[in-house]
């Protein structure tokens, strides 16, 4: 296999876009990333979208967005593992460099969720769960993380204000990141005081409903350095995908990702690294207890301290391992498909030594996790600089 | 071949409205109705309940007291409702799906007011004694609405009874000692096609309809039978408010003794297709070897089904292997106030 | 979602319970499968469930999806019956003070699910109630 590297990153503001279409917020964050890497033509591009057909009735998506970059000719693939699915078309977009398939492989995801409304959202949305089994019977996506919390608080003691603390870290967190979708100051208070969307999760503990995208440009090691001239190379070292049951009645532990766990041991292992090498982690914070879930699995907490930890601020910028620096899902916003790809443009910016005022000194090594609906999917990543 | 009642159920749903909470939004007094209706609640459906869902329940409970009995050996299922769910469709087919009795089974909805639950007694007691199905399930349900505002909406309830008729003496709690019927066309109450609410000629349905019907029953099968009233243990009149089945009963020479354990209506109100046959649940929930009892409908329009079971020794077998019917029309009850009972009977114009 | 021929498929299933045991392991998979998940035995029993269980965890959701506002709030929870499968089921008939918990003993009834519209097929299954 050939070893890739990550040349260029691209992303819109993510938020309620009104003004640009799908295909005009996605060309915005290529045309960043090729911008960005200084490259002018690809191989190959992958989308990661997770459902173009319910949010802007288009399919055949790969091809469209391929034309609007004026690419019409080009080999273009979209990929799909519900929230994953930007993690996926990284991954996709690695197989292509690694196995020589192709050279130079526009990675990207997007999401236009606002042209539908609210009850149409969380219907596009839930077709990420089990729709014969959960979704018959009115489950949102709040609704089975909500479950899991519920769980967790009982196996591990986890608490409410524990939950809030992963949203008011992030929301500071997102007032550093210019993509953010808010820039709010939000208390501990604020999320418990905030509308019940799914007991025990608070309105302020789901992310939004957000369109965006974001882009990175992938391209063999050795052609990267030549091109990146003085600016640090980031490359892939790990790549890690699991699956778990979707229904989450089938899943033997519900305080427990087993997806990330093993998409994360899979990464570790490709790498070479454990948990206590990462320097800096974008993890899949769709809903607070996500965030504290994933870091038992990642191995960066023990199994039940998530929690204690994010109250801790271990996962704050300055504390023990700076997570979702970004502002994550929560304020930085989730246009689904986008957002794992969303993460990696985090990551890298950090690991350049590009991230401004949320810059985690000295990161080195870094790591990514996205999530396909409530765990059945997950991917990791890992990425270290040259 | 002796034939009778081999598993009885009934269902009642858990929410009830008090009178005094439809009496105030619509300015009316409600010590009036309680005193002249005799009504204190009614039950109350939850958005997820209607005649199928309480007569598949109901049925469960009856198959439950049946014993150990292949639902395959069920020949006709029969739901009597005026609330079908479907106005083309059928209740039975989802019943019987939902039993296990399919697909070699004779399915039919039945309407007649308040007595189709009867109704559907009455033929799967006549197939099985006819030879034609080894057993047959009766239903008797109901959701049914009165206008908001109306006497109707006072009394207007929910819930479900079922029967399960057979020719197996080892199985039989009740026998089925004489059936009657007593039908004329008495235009006292009716609901058109695509109405929402029925309509009602007010006192007229009392006299010419009710107590005419009732009492030609009632008479007729004491009649044909030769029974007198003092013979029977208990005696159940279709029961649309609290006060007509005792003023009936009593006309026809019974006591409120005879009366009393049947009579539920002060509590659960009317439901319609379920009223009588749910009479006749709490009846058999207290019933003794050898009791005779008597049940008699009624169904605008008008017509009357009369009954005469003699109660057997399995009785005190089944009667506690299912829930009783007064535990549930007594127990866990939850009230709703005059608001939510207008959004769970879909009384609220929604948002398209 | 709303299509005559899916819901008719799941009857067995959404009206009777219907559940495989896998021969060869005897896990019980509900719905059935083709490949059990434990053994990957491919042969199967048709058994049916008891309707008697416990609550595994639950919520209650604000926010209910299209076809189920009238139903809201909506209480739902992954419910483990007596044979030891898990099903997701909402929760009937719960009073707001009356505050379920983990372990809570439930029983399954037969209940309208959701329905498409005032015009459409009306949708059946079964709920979990308290059991008394």
């Amino acid at each position: 296999m050939r070893e890739v590297a990550i040349i260029g990153v691209g992303m819109v503001e993510c938020g309620e876009l009104w003004e640009k279409s799908l295909r005009t917020i996605w060309a915005g964050a290529a045309l960043a990333a090729l911008e960005d890497a200084g490259v002018d033509s690809v191989d190959h591009i992958t989308v990661g979208c997770m459902s173009p057909g319910l949010f802007v009735g288009q399919e055949h998506l790969a091809s469209l967005l391929a034309d609007e970059l004026g690419m019409a000719g080009v080999a273009a693939t979209r990929v799909e593992s519900a929230c994953a699915s930007g993690g996926l078309a990284l991954r996709a977009g690695i197989a292509e460099v690694a196995s020589g398939l192709a050279d130079v492989v526009l990675v990207s995801g997007v999401e236009k969720m606002t042209d539908v409304d609210g009850a149409d959202a969380t219907y596009a949305l839930g077709s990420a769960a089990d729709q014969e089994w959960e979704g018959f019977h009115g489950i949102t996506f709040p609704g089975l993380y909500a479950m899991m919390a519920r769980a967790h608080m009982a196996h591990h003691g986890t608490t409410s204000r524990q939950l809030a603390a992963v949203a008011a870290k992030n929301h500071a967190n997102g007032l550093l990141n210019p993509h953010a979708q808010f820039h709010l100051k939000v208390s501990i208070d604020d999320v418990l005081a905030s509308t019940m969307v799914a007991d025990p999760l608070h309105l302020l503990d789901c992310s939004p409903i957000t369109d965006g995208a974001a882009a990175v440009l992938l391209m063999p090691l050795a052609r990267a350095k030549d091109l990146a001239g003085r600016r640090p190379v980031v490359r892939v070292t790990g790549s890690g995908m699991a699956t778990d049951t979707i229904t989450l009645a089938n899943r033997e532990d519900l305080a427990r990702l087993r997806a990330v766990e093993l998409a994360g041991e899979r990464a570790y292992t490709m790498a070479g690294k454990g948990p206590r090498d990462i320097h800096v982690a974008e993890v899949h914070d769709c809903f607070t207890i996500a965030e504290i879930m994933a870091t038992e699995a990642l191995g960066f907490f023990a199994a039940g301290e998530g929690g204690t930890a994010a109250e801790a601020g271990s996962t704050a910028l300055g504390g023990k391992l700076p997570i979702n620096t970004s502002g994550g899902l929560k304020a930085k916003g989730h246009p689904v498909g986008a957002t794992g790809v969303a993460q990696v443009v985090e990551i890298v910016t950090q690991l350049r030594g590009e991230a401004g005022q949320r810059q985690v000194s000295g990161a080195t090594v870094g790591l990514t996790q996205n999530m396909g609906g409530s765990g059945g999917s997950s991917i990791v990543h890992i990425m270290e600089v040259e | 071949m002796s034939v009778g009642i081999v598993g009885y159920g009934a269902f009642i749903p858990r929410r009830r409205i008090k009178l005094e909470e439809i009496a105030k939004v619509w300015g009316a007094d409600a010590a009036s109705y309680r005193r002249g209706l005799q009504l204190h609640e009614k039950s109350v459906p939850g958005k997820d309940e209607d005649t199928i869902t309480m007569s598949v329940e109901a049925a469960r409970r009856a198959l439950v007291r049946a014993g150990d009995l292949d639902p395959a050996a069920i020949g006709a299922v029969y739901v009597g409702s005026e609330s079908h769910p479907y106005a083309v469709k059928p209740s039975g087919t989802v019943v019987a799906e939902a039993l296990g009795i399919t697909p070699q089974v004779h399915v039919a909805d039945l309407e007649f007011a308040c007595k189709a639950g009867t109704e559907g007694m009455f033929l799967a007691q006549a197939l099985v004694k006819a030879g034609e199905v080894e057993y047959a399930l009766g239903i008797g349900a109901d959701t049914s609405q009165g206008a908001p505002g109306d006497a109707l909406e006072y009394s207007a309830a929910a819930g479900a009874a079922a029967y399960l008729f057979g020719g197996d003496s080892d199985r039989i709690l009740a026998e089925v000692v004489a059936t009657y019927s007593w039908t004329t066309d008495t235009p006292d109450f009716w609901r058109r096609a695509y109405m929402h609410y029925p309509r009602h000629g007010s006192r007229f349905t009392g006299e010419p309809a009710y107590f005419r019907h009732i009492m030609s029953s009632a008479q007729g099968i004491m009649d044909k039978t030769g029974l007198k009233p003092q013979e029977f243990a208990h005696a159940i009149f279709h029961q649309p408010n609290g006060k007509f089945p005792i003023r009936v009963g009593k006309r026809l020479g019974f006591t409120t003794a005879q009366l009393e354990t049947g009579w539920l209506s002060p509590w659960l109100g009317n439901t319609y297709s379920g009223a009588s046959p749910m009479g006749l649940t709490a009846v058999l929930d207290i019933a003794r070897p050898g009791d005779l009892v008597l049940i008699t409908s009624f169904g605008s329009g008008a017509g009357s089904d009369s009954f005469v079971l003699r109660v057997t020794e399995r009785i005190s077998e089944v009667q506690d292997v299912a829930p009783i019917t007064r535990v549930q029309l007594d127990n866990d009850k939850i009230y709703v106030d005059y608001g939510t009972y207008a959004k769970l009977r879909g009384k609220i114009r929604m948002g398209e | 979602m709303f299509s005559p021929a899916r819901s008719w498929r799941e009857f067995p299933q959404r009206y009777r319970l219907e559940a495989a045991r896998c021969t060869v392991c005897g896990k019980i998979h509900y719905p059935p499968r083709l490949v059990c998940s434990a053994c990957r035995g491919r042969t199967f029993e048709t058994v049916a469930m008891p309707r008697e269980g416990a609550v595994v965890t639950f919520t209650t959701i604000h926010v209910p999806p299209k076809g189920f506002t009238e139903q809201s709030p909506l209480d739902i929870a992954i419910v483990e019956l007596a044979n030891g499968v898990r099903v997701m089921v909402q929760v009937a008939d719960l009073p707001e003070a009356d505050e379920l918990r983990i372990g809570d003993p439930v029983r399954l009834e037969f209940r309208r699910i959701c329905d498409d519209g005032e015009a459409g097929l009306i949708f059946y299954g079964h709920k979990a109630v308290r059991a008394r």
